[in-house]
């Protein structure tokens, strides 16, 4: 089959490889129809993540037709069509148990890795470097699905695969973004990022009651998006400066909760971004919190920072300082993705949402070289990437 | 080992040492702070901080010349410099400056000596990938050369451990020299469940990775195969020497065993209704002492490591009824993470 393969930094190929097959009891294998990028596949391709080797597989955001079904995979059978959660998890364990499926304790082949890197380890995820598993990605033809009885969401009616896809992924992630910052009626919310996770970010926060959203990035084309489709307001952080903008937005109280959908490339000006810059480069610190430094500043005292832009490691420079003396909550995670599906695909049957607004970009998976550069370097106005197998 | 107890009302495995039975189970808070008494302090002086702090020193050198000099050393191991040596070196490097730090500057260096084994058995395996496309010679070299540090590194760790340590293991109702290994997993099973599963020997090998075969020759005695490093193979018989139905199995192997070993598994239900916390103590003697264990770290088979994945599993076993692997776990060749042009496939 075709795969889409890492084959260095900034470097990838569409391959021929070996059809994936049921290597566990309660597997599936399913024929990919649709698969995105995300902006967590742009942090792989930029080298920003250990432990993924030349020829991995990537892409972690699919959907597809179930074409072979383990022994022990009762609810699934050939022919089902079924979009993938990018966390694998079994559903038994304590973890599974409570809803924390990202922390699943029994689904990373690689535990121990993780374990040297992070204390413990979390969930296996799909096309995501060997340190969370070793699972081939599904920006492929064809794609093994592990634990296939609990993670699929089975989609029965005739809503399109654009409409869903994203179930997969980036909106129960933007969801879980808003779910996490506490939000109260008449609460004002700032996202810094308008990529599509901060998208959805932005139109979570409103289903959740936010009064007012305020969203940051660069590029004019996003912060239209964020402004005419997601209803936010939008701060230019090239034209103004967000800590005073905020400021000036909140009459002096500070957001009540920040969401921080960037993640460890943030970009930045001045000094610090210099700084960050020079110390990741040299791997002496792996990520760049410039938005997640300025999420935590400028955040009414006694709120809520919700991270969910990725980070892989250590951070410089982190104001634990403020986060302390004005008793901010932080909370963070790779998306439960399973606990979302069913009550956002309601949401989209209900019309309260259509995902598909932040597509600017279908392409054959063939293309996906060409795909991971336009997302990459934001060419073409380009928001989201689908790849058609 | 003649009679094993659980840890509570045993002696030898709890009070000893403070270091050694914190993580005890069934151990009452307070009963375990280090008692820092002046000999132990003076042997761990004398016979392991000298090393560790040239270790150290060792360390700092090596991730400043990794992290400055990326490529420079990759052609040192012969291995050809790309994006990915260049990145692995880095974060090595930067791994080696802290845990050098560390070694200098934490009161008990043998955490951190540890640390650095951990680190050399990943520079051992970084070392073997590249093997495959680079000169062989050269890596060949640099392999004995990071197997001398590691042979340093495991000498440093058992000096500051058993001076930490010393009268636990000079007791003579504990003959076992050589490794100990302490591990634990929590099951979200019933500990009946748990332990019965355990108990019925023949499963051990469904998931014990290095277990070939165990036989149950009667109520007491199993005979037990299993792989060693060089694709060779070892057996030994073990008699139980003690059993409670639900609380503890404990072994020990007959005389004449190559490798003597001796261990105690506990099972306890965990707080909160969480299942079954399972508590391995596993001491070995590997044929060949230290020799051997430094080769078992070049096949990253640290042994402590090896316990845990094997409890990994087991815990996997248990509650998802198979141990779960990915394409690249399980297939050394073309696998749908790895385009053609490999060898052939393992299992
Ligand atoms: N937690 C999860 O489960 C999960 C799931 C999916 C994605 N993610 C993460 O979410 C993040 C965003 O993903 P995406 O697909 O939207 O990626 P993206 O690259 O399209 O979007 C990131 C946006 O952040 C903006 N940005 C950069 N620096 C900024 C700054 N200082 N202030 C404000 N905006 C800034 C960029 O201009 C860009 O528009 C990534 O880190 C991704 O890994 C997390
Ligand atoms: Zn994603
Ligand atoms: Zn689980």
């Amino acid at each position: 089959m075709k795969a889409t393969c890492w084959m260095g930094t900034r470097d990838i190929e569409i391959r021929d490889v070996p059809d994936p097959r049921i290597l566990n009891h309660r597997d599936a294998i399913v024929r990919v129809t649709s698969t995105a990028i995300c902006g967590s596949d742009l942090h792989l391709y930029n080298g920003f993540i250990p432990g993924l080797e030349h020829g991995d597989i990537l892409g972690h955001e699919f959907m597809g037709e179930v074409v072979d079904v383990g022994p022990e995979v009762k609810n699934l059978k050939k022919g089902d069509r079924v979009v993938v959660p990018f966390p694998i998890a079994c559903g038994a364990c304590w973890q599974c148990e409570h809803g924390l499926y990202a922390a699943c304790e029994n689904s990373n082949p690689n535990a121990w890795v993780a374990e040297k890197m992070w204390g413990r380890s979390p969930a296996g995820i799909f096309g995501y470097s060997h340190v969370l598993g070793g699972f081939a990605g599904g920006q492929a033809e064809y794609a093994r699905v592990p634990f296939a009885d609990v993670g699929p969401l089975k989609i029965d009616d005739d809503l399109t695969d654009d409409q869903v896809l994203f179930l997969s992924d980036i909106f129960p992630t933007g969801y879980m973004g808003a779910e996490m910052a506490n939000i109260q009626p008449g609460d004002t919310v700032a996202v810094w990022g308008c990529g599509p996770v901060g998208q959805f970010a932005i139109a979570s926060a409103y289903m959740l009651g936010a009064e007012r959203v305020i969203a940051i990035d660069r590029f004019p084309y996003r912060l239209e998006m964020a402004r005419d489709k997601a209803g936010a307001d939008v701060i230019n952080y090239e034209e103004t400066d967000v800590l005073d903008a905020l400021e000036e937005m909140t009459g002096g109280r500070g957001p009540d909760a920040c969401i921080d959908a960037v993640g460890m490339e943030g970009h930045g000006h001045g000094f610090q971004y210099a700084y960050d810059r020079a110390k990741q480069a040299v791997r002496a610190e792996t990520g760049r919190p410039i938005a997640l430094r300025e999420a935590i500043l400028s955040c009414r005292s006694g709120g809520t920072v919700s991270v969910i832009g990725v980070y892989g490691g250590f951070l410089d420079k982190f104001p634990m300082g403020a986060v302390l003396n004005r008793g901010l909550t932080i909370r963070a995670g790779q998306c439960h993705v399973h606990r979302y599906m069913k009550p956002l695909l309601e949401r989209i049957r209900n019309g309260d949402i259509d995902p598909s607004f932040v597509i600017t970009h279908h392409m054959d998976l063939e293309d996906a070289a060409a795909g991971y550069e336009i997302f990459n370097e934001k060419h073409e106005h380009c928001e989201k990437v689908v790849l058609r197998a | 080992m003649d009679t094993p107890h659980p840890p509570d009302t045993q002696q030898r495995w709890t009070s000893s040492a403070g270091l050694e039975g914190r993580d005890a189970p069934g151990a009452r808070p307070g009963r375990y702070a280090p008692e820092l008494d002046d000999d132990r302090i003076h042997d761990r002086l004398d016979e392991g901080e000298g090393l560790a702090r040239v270790l150290g020193w060792f360390s700092i050198g090596l991730g400043v010349a990794q992290t400055l000099a990326p490529d420079t050393l990759t052609r040192l191991v012969g291995a050809v410099p790309t994006e990915t040596t260049r990145n692995t070196m880095r974060a090595v490097g930067a791994r080696e400056i802290i845990t050098g730090i560390g070694i200098l500057a934490n009161p008990d260096p043998s955490e951190w000596v540890k640390a650095r084994i951990a680190g050399d058995a990943m520079d051992l395996s970084l070392l073997g990938r590249s093997l495959g496309n680079g000169e062989r010679d050269r890596t060949a070299g640099a392999m004995v050369a990071v197997l001398g540090a590691a042979a340093l590194d495991l000498n440093a760790a058992r000096r500051l451990g058993s001076s930490s340590r010393a009268r636990e293991v000079q007791t003579p109702r504990d003959p076992i020299r050589g490794i100990r290994v302490h591990k634990s997993m929590t099951i979200r099973r019933p500990v009946d469940e748990v332990y019965a599963f355990w108990r019925d020997f023949e499963n051990l090998p469904r998931f014990m990775r290095h277990l070939e075969t165990v036989e149950v020759l009667d109520g007491k005695r199993s005979r037990w195969k299993a792989k060693a490093p060089a694709g060779l193979s070892v057996s030994w018989e073990a008699v139980i020497t003690e059993e409670r139905p639900n609380e503890l199995i404990a072994w020990r192997s007959a005389k004449g065993a190559t490798v003597e070993n001796a261990g105690v598994v506990w099972f306890r239900p965990a707080p909160g209704d969480r299942g079954t916390e399972i508590h391995v103590r596993l001491h070995y003697d590997p044929p060949g002492g230290r020799l051997t264990s430094t080769l078992a770290l070049l096949f990253r088979e640290e042994p402590g490591q090896q316990v845990k994945d094997d409890l990994r599993a087991f815990k996997q076993m248990m509650e998802v009824g198979e141990v779960v692997v990915s394409d690249a776990t399980v297939s050394r060749g073309p696998h749908p993470g790895r385009p053609p042009g490999g060898e052939e496939e393992q299992s």
